[in-house]
């Protein structure tokens, strides 16, 4: 049994306008109907650019955003709709971890102070000292740090404060929303290997939400691929990359630009037109068919697609492997080829 | 002030070649505040840029990137800073310049964009009156020349329904758009240098490709060179001719893009290379990082300033500072390290 499911959750702000008399005009739409479910002891990374909805979404599953439909199980519970002592008792078993550490420590607590505060709102007997110590080495800091302020480190130690702060309570799940993307390259890896040797101890399952496919990729066992609100695939990481079914997949996957030079020549990008379209009026249809390089004239524009397993080889599905594209067969046997992008595509002379 | 660096090789010069665009010689910056340590955010960087060429500089923050380029187009201010060595754009030495001839030069012959385009337009002004006011200050266009011209560099960075975009602010348009916006300004008079600071750091993945795919089909073909700093070593690797990875303000590895993703040979770009995840190796490959952080340096008069996070350090990194010397293989691959990393080595594990 899955540790979390999510079932056609959304997440609707509304709009107002008027002063006095506030009224509503219409609603963000920024998780609109998405379902997944993590195994215990499994990752799921969520990629999608910014405005999808990923960060929201995480935000949802804690509890921390008010839902407008949909369940979150936690469990076998259900979370929609729990409230003071009992959301309370379900939220040390869930945590997270936030992309920038300066702004998700208040910079006058101390480190002891910092991971001594969720143990003392839960209710945990002190003196803390020790689980202090405990929590410092697990994540690789020195037990001189507990009496040091958040300005004194560098940025990926603070990751690792703000990383012990929340394996503090000992959870079970904890969603982390671009844990590496305010640190530098050399300091990414660091934290990424830290998170893998941290769940691999503790046995913790994890929800990695961020916009880079290549560190999402090294850390997950699955990836669901956001796009403006809704999952538009899902798969196993290795599968995603090898058989991106849906055309945005296709894309992101195609934009990534990857460190050597002799790859970088061959590939072939397929570029996107225009930008993302608004939450608060997203395009009818296939939410990506305003830019997708595979639109059809039929059922891209009026047709909702759904996720689901697509009737392609077992060689290049498989289970596990969700699409919501209307195409995704054609597309995956190459019958439908992309076409050309806004940029005009310039033929280029290889240098050396 | 400083001493002049013995005879040290000149990342991006050629042997025989014409003059190139611009020469950067010694270049230091030091920033002096009041009871505060100085800090040396370049030290001493030489390069060369030819005319036409696209030439990258990658490093972390605090490497010194963004402050070279800012220093050799005169944009630190005087209070605070000492700048040594020299800038020749064409000839000229940018850094003693009068002020009013530098001002002719910027925008004109050489334009920046920058990370953010948000906070390098004006809120106030409509993007078509920011294009135009370039125009009519370089090219004495006037009036309808001036609109007409600006329509046809938005078209041309691929905006759509240029003549009512002109009417818009930036607050109106998204982050890809506003970053079309700055290129458009700065290829209006279509510069011979055009330097990006981080161009596509603050968009999204797809958005970022559309820019780079832009940058690179306008300097193709052209005279423009562009100097295009990063701290993303994938986005060196597509557009770049010569490549100069920075450390703790000094070039400490300089190539043309294949021989150095091909054979990196200082730690520190092998480092760079090992500590990212790259989507078209199969997973499981565990991340190398390099231990510490960027502020863990060396002073540089002390030894090599990446010693203290080297795992390939020796006796001799500590002591005198280490020099940039070609590699036995070519003489465009310069690497400033006393025990480089040679080709069938693979960096070691730092524990």
């Amino acid at each position: 049994m899955s540790l979390l499911e999510v079932r056609g959750l959304k997440v609707h702000f509304p709009i107002k306008k008027g002063i006095l008399l506030e009224r509503t005009v219409g609603a963000v739409r920024a998780v609109d109907g998405v379902d997944l479910s993590v195994e215990k002891g499994r990752t799921l990374g969520v990629v999608g650019e910014s405005g999808c909805g990923k960060s929201t979404l995480g935000r949802a599953v804690l509890q921390l955003e008010p839902i407008t439909e949909g369940s979150v199980v936690f469990d076998g519970q259900e979370l929609t709709g729990l409230t003071g002592s009992e959301l309370r008792a379900m939220r040390r078993r869930m945590q997270m971890v936030f992309q920038d550490p300066l702004a998700s420590l208040d910079p006058r607590q101390s480190v002891s102070s910092v991971l001594s505060e969720p143990l003392r709102t839960h209710g945990e007997k002190g003196p803390y000292d020790a689980r202090i110590r405990e929590l410092l080495d697990l994540v690789g800091l020195p037990a001189t740090a507990a009496n040091r302020y958040p300005h004194e480190f560098s940025g990926g130690q603070r990751q690792r404060v703000g990383i012990a702060r929340a394996i503090a309570l000992n959870p079970e799940l904890i969603i982390a929303d671009e844990p590496v993307s305010a640190l530098d390259v050399s300091i990414q890896a660091q934290v990424v290997n830290l998170l893998e040797e941290l769940q691999q101890r503790l046995g913790l399952t994890y929800v990695v939400i961020a916009h880079d496919l290549a560190v999402v990729r090294h850390i997950s066992d699955d990836i669901a691929v956001m796009y403006l609100g809704t999952v538009v695939e899902v798969a196993p990481s290795d599968r995603l990359y090898d058989q991106p079914l849906h055309p945005y997949t296709i894309a992101l996957l195609s934009a990534i630009p990857i460190p050597d030079p002799e790859v970088e020549d061959r590939r072939e990008r397929i570029l996107l037109r225009g930008d993302l379209p608004s939450a608060a009026d997203p395009p009818s249809g296939c939410r990506f068919h305003t830019r997708c390089p595979f639109r059809q004239a039929t059922r891209c524009h009026d047709e909702v697609p759904l996720l689901r397993v697509p009737e392609i080889p077992v060689e290049h599905g498989g289970p596990g492997h969700q699409v919501a594209c209307h195409w995704a067969e054609q597309v995956a046997s190459g019958a439908l080829q992309p076409q050309s992008a806004a940029v005009p595509a310039v033929d280029r002379v290889p240098t050396t | 002030m400083t001493a002049p660096v013995a005879a040290e090789a000149v990342p991006g010069h050629v042997l025989g070649a014409p003059r190139p665009l611009l020469e950067v010689r010694d270049l230091t910056v030091t920033f002096r505040a009041r009871g505060r340590r100085d800090v040396k955010a370049v030290d001493g960087v030489s390069l060369d840029v030819p005319a036409g060429a696209t030439v990258g500089v990658v490093g972390e923050s605090g490497s010194g990137k963004s402050v070279t380029s800012l220093a050799a187009m005169g944009l630190l201010g005087r209070r605070g800073v000492d700048i040594t060595g020299s800038v020749r754009f064409d000839g000229a030495d940018l850094l003693t310049l009068p002020e009013e001839e530098l001002r002719a030069l910027r925008g004109r012959d050489i334009a920046m964009i920058f990370q953010d385009p948000m906070s390098s337009l004006n809120p106030v002004l409509t993007v078509g009156r920011q294009i135009t006011e370039i125009l009519e200050r370089h090219r004495g266009l006037k009036g309808k020349a001036a609109r007409d011209r600006a329509a046809e560099l938005l078209e041309s960075v691929g905006i759509g329904d240029a003549v009512r975009r002109l009417k818009s602010y930036p607050h109106q348009l998204s982050g890809g758009m506003r970053q079309r916006v700055m290129i458009a300004m700065a290829l209006a008079c279509e510069p011979r240098l055009l330097i990006a600071d981080e161009p596509t750091t603050a968009l999204d993945v797809t958005i970022s490709a559309q820019i780079l795919e832009l940058l690179r089909s306008l300097v193709a073909g052209s005279q423009t060179a562009l100097v295009l700093i990063t701290h993303d070593l994938g986005v060196v690797a597509g557009l770049c001719d010569q490549v100069h990875v920075m450390y703790s303000g000094r070039i400490v590895e300089s190539a043309p893009r294949r021989p150095l993703f091909a054979d990196p040979q200082h730690p520190y770009t092998t480092g760079l290379l090992a500590s990212v995840p790259r989507l078209d190796q199969p997973r499981g490959i565990p991340l190398l990082p390099i231990p510490g952080s960027p502020s863990d340096t060396l002073p540089w008069a002390q030894g090599c300033a990446f010693a203290p996070r080297c795992a390939r350090q020796v006796p001799e990194c500590l002591g005198a500072p280490p020099v940039l010397e070609p590699t036995p293989d070519t003489a465009a691959h310069l690497v400033r390290c006393v025990n480089p990393v040679t080709a069938p080595d693979v960096p070691e594990v730092a524990s």
